[in-house]
């Protein structure tokens, strides 16, 4: 069959902004100057050699992480933007789903403006008026169609554009994360459209975040990185190799956000017991005092305000930004969080996670109780438990020493959540108090709502039935 | 070049489409609507006609009757001319997101800012007309009307749709790598204005002034217009017509080739 898209070896080399350097830019353009030869500070590899061949009537996803040149690409084949190097080549009518509504003038109706863009988009006006009316139908705005532009709201805006966009007709449809128009019958309505095309042989390529759209959608998948091609093929197998590497990427960011945190409230020098012991505090809070009308602060769940203190911590520690309170003689050294596979800071949604405590007493101590609480992002106490409400007495503790927190099923829906540790003294004087330091983040395959999911099931009585559940 | 020709042809209703936005959009929302295009030009004549008749009586002499007409011959092209520069400079950065999202010569925006300022322009000339009948009707014109002469009038549009085209261009492109061209294109259409026979007739211009009036090309678009339509006598200026004639088309060339060198850097600049 033959190829709709065609790029072969393609580069495109986007200038950096340097300060003072306007003349500079103008001589290099008048001179036709290519901004491969610039120097490296200067010159931004935004596609780097991409050859890729999309055969007529395939649908192709795109899919890589900001900055990776996929929509760079996808306006290299719409001609908007040249190559710096290499040729593309396209064959048939293209119509660019990339800015909605470009061109719409404000102060004129949506009718005139359906008339302007579809002229911008290639279309006669006799074409345009025998697909008037579909057009209309199709963005849902027949009795606004009169109004000018600028009475409309943003969803209508954007679905006009889209209406127009794709009545074009085109035989390459290369669309750019436009399907956040309208509700979600409309985002409907827009994939029985791109069905549509796909039926009739049409060829469509997809930018795309929603990686369940080109999965769903796409017979093809192309995985995009810092300019080149990582892979392309299957979209599961590509997509699970893109996931895969996200992740990856994710731990390292929750690694080094961690990292940073407790370096702001590690007291410099020494590990800051040199401060007398703290005044007894009425009651900071151990965890299982949360009183139910407390709402759930924002601050708490801000990263930014890490508070370095060493005293005896504020007034309700559940308000309280991230930080680390307390001086006694029992210090929590390092906290780690484990699932089967070992460290890290993702955990998919009931997987088995271990908090991992090492803790060190200066002195003999025979007074201690140890707490753990999770927070979602929200601030609010998933749950929090410590040794003392758990009945256990203690009896002695001196030196160093691990406490392991065993959660067999980690029941949380989808999200970033922090965790609280604390060891103090059954009256509530904290030894040492972690708030908010450690975060992780649970994964799920379910779209699920809330903070906690229990282990459930369905049942129905044999009238009611659904399909056997897909994959 | 060439084939940049073709393909602007092919765009040619893309750019009627976008002369008729222009034109739509400039007064919805006004009460007088499309009658402000016709308002325009004679309420900056009034302006000029009031200064120069109760304000400075003396400026200008005394054979320069009817100076309203006088006025009018130079002011209405310059509107055209001056509104299609400002407009133009600025045409590019105004629609970045029409050049950076859709496929698009982006040369069309410059070429519709001139032609629907020319539309203006047509406007007025009914208007300009019917002043013409007025005086005429009156008796109060320098000279017998010659209808023969005005065959040269749609020539001298014509140099000046090239003229203002290749500055256009020049402008629009340039304006993208220095936005500073916006500000002192501002002060510059003044000191142009100031120096071209608009306001005042080429014949006060003194034995000094002369040769730098010979090298400004709107001079000689003012002076053609106001011999063909304030003046009697046959239309002595043609030669300095047709030179200009040769220089406007030159320029439009340079433009076009300037602009089309440029054109890489417009998404990325805008």
């Amino acid at each position: 069959m033959n190829a709709a898209v065609e790029l072969d070896a393609v580069s495109k080399v986007y200038r950096r902004y340097v300060p003072g350097r306007r003349a500079g830019t103008l001589k290099s353009a008048l001179l036709g100057r290519k901004w491969s030869d610039a120097a490296p500070h200067e010159a931004l590899q935004a596609v780097d050699e991409v050859s890729l061949r999309i055969p007529q009537g395939a649908a192709v996803g795109i899919v890589g992480r900001n900055g990776s040149g996929k929509s760079t690409l996808l306006k290299l084949m719409a001609g908007i933007t040249r190559p710096t190097s290499g040729s593309v080549q396209v064959r048939g009518r293209v119509s660019a789903l990339i800015e909605l509504g470009a061109g719409f003038h404000p102060e004129i109706s949506g009718r005139e403006n359906v008339f302007i863009n579809g002229v911008m988009l290639g279309l006669t006006r006799r074409e345009i008026a025998r697909r008037f009316d579909e057009i209309v139908e199709f963005a849902e705005l027949a009795d606004f169609i009169d109004a000018p532009v600028r009475t409309y709201s943003s969803g209508m805006y954007m679905r006009l554009g889209f209406a127009v966009a794709v009545h074009v007709d085109a035989d390459v449809l290369l669309v750019d994360e436009v399907l956040a128009v309208g509700d979600e019958r409309f985002s409907l309505k827009c994939l029985d459209k791109f069905a549509e095309y796909k039926r009739r042989g049409k060829t469509t390529v997809l930018v795309t975040h929603g990686l369940a759209m080109v999965e769903r959608f796409c017979d093809e998948a192309l995985w995009l990185d810092a300019g080149r091609v990582r892979t392309s093929g299957d979209p599961r197998r590509v997509l699970h190799a893109y996931i895969g590497d996200v992740e990856t990427e994710e731990e390292h960011e929750l690694a080094r956000a961690d990292q940073k945190a407790r370096e702001a409230v590690e007291p410099v020098g020494d590990g800051g017991a040199d401060r007398p012991p703290a005044a007894v505090e009425p009651e900071p809070a151990p965890p299982e005092e949360v009183p139910e009308a407390e709402a759930p602060t924002a601050e708490v769940a801000e990263e930014a305000e890490v508070v370095a203190a060493a005293d005896g911590g504020p007034e309700d520690m559940f308000k309280a930004s991230a930080g680390r309170w307390g001086d006694g003689p029992v210090r929590i050294e390092d906290v780690r969080l484990e699932d089967d596979k070992g460290a890290g800071h993702l955990f998919q949604s009931g997987a088995r996670l271990a908090i991992r405590m090492r803790v060190n007493a200066t002195e003999r101590v025979t007074d201690f109780v140890f707490g753990v609480s999770i927070f979602d992002a929200a601030g609010i106490c998933c749950y929090g438990t410590n040794t003392d409400i758990e009945h256990y007495r203690p009896v002695e503790l001196s030196g160093a020493g691990e406490v392991v927190f065993n959660i067999d099923s980690l029941d949380l829906v989808e999200g970033t959540y922090k965790l609280d540790v604390a060891v103090h003294r059954r009256d509530g004087v904290q030894y040492d108090y972690h708030r908010l330091l450690y975060t992780f983040r649970v994964k799920s395959q379910t779209r699920d709502a809330g903070i906690y999911r229990p282990a459930h099931a369905w049942t129905f009585t044999p009238n009611i039935r659904f399909e056997e559940p897909r994959g | 070049m060439l084939a940049n020709l073709r393909r602007l042809f092919r765009h040619r209703e893309l750019i009627r489409t976008l002369v008729a936005r222009e034109l739509k959009a400039r007064y919805r929302g006004s009460i007088l609507g499309f009658f402000w295009s016709f308002a325009n030009p004679l309420l900056l004549l009034l302006v000029y006609t009031f200064v120069f008749s109760v304000i400075l009586p003396g400026f200008r002499g005394g054979e320069l009757e009817p100076y309203a007409l006088f006025l009018f011959c130079g002011l209405l092209p310059w509107t055209w001319f001056a509104s299609s520069l400002m407009e133009s400079s600025n045409v590019l950065i105004a629609n970045g997101n029409l050049i950076k999202k859709v496929m698009f010569p982006a040369e069309i925006l410059p070429i519709v800012s001139v032609l629907s300022n020319m539309v203006h322009f047509l406007f007025g000339l009914p208007v300009l007309g019917a002043f013409l009948a007025y005086y005429a009707l009156d008796g109060r014109l320098p000279g017998p009307l010659q209808p023969v002469e005005l065959v040269w009038l749609p020539a001298v549009i014509l140099v000046q749709l090239l003229l203002t085209l290749g500055c256009a261009l020049i402008l629009s492109a340039l304006t993208v790598h220095f936005r500073d061209i916006r500000d002192l294109l501002n002060n510059l259409l003044t000191l142009w204005f100031f120096a071209s026979p608009i306001i005042y007739p080429m014949a006060m211009v003194p034995a000094v002034g002369k040769p730098f009036m010979d090298l400004n090309p709107f001079a000689h678009l003012a002076i053609s217009y106001q011999e063909i339509l304030f003046y009697d006598g046959p239309f002595g200026h043609w030669k300095w017509l047709l030179a200009l004639a040769v220089l406007a088309l030159a320029l439009t060339a340079v433009g076009y080739q300037l602009f089309d060198r440029l054109r890489d850097s417009f998404a990325e600049e805008v």
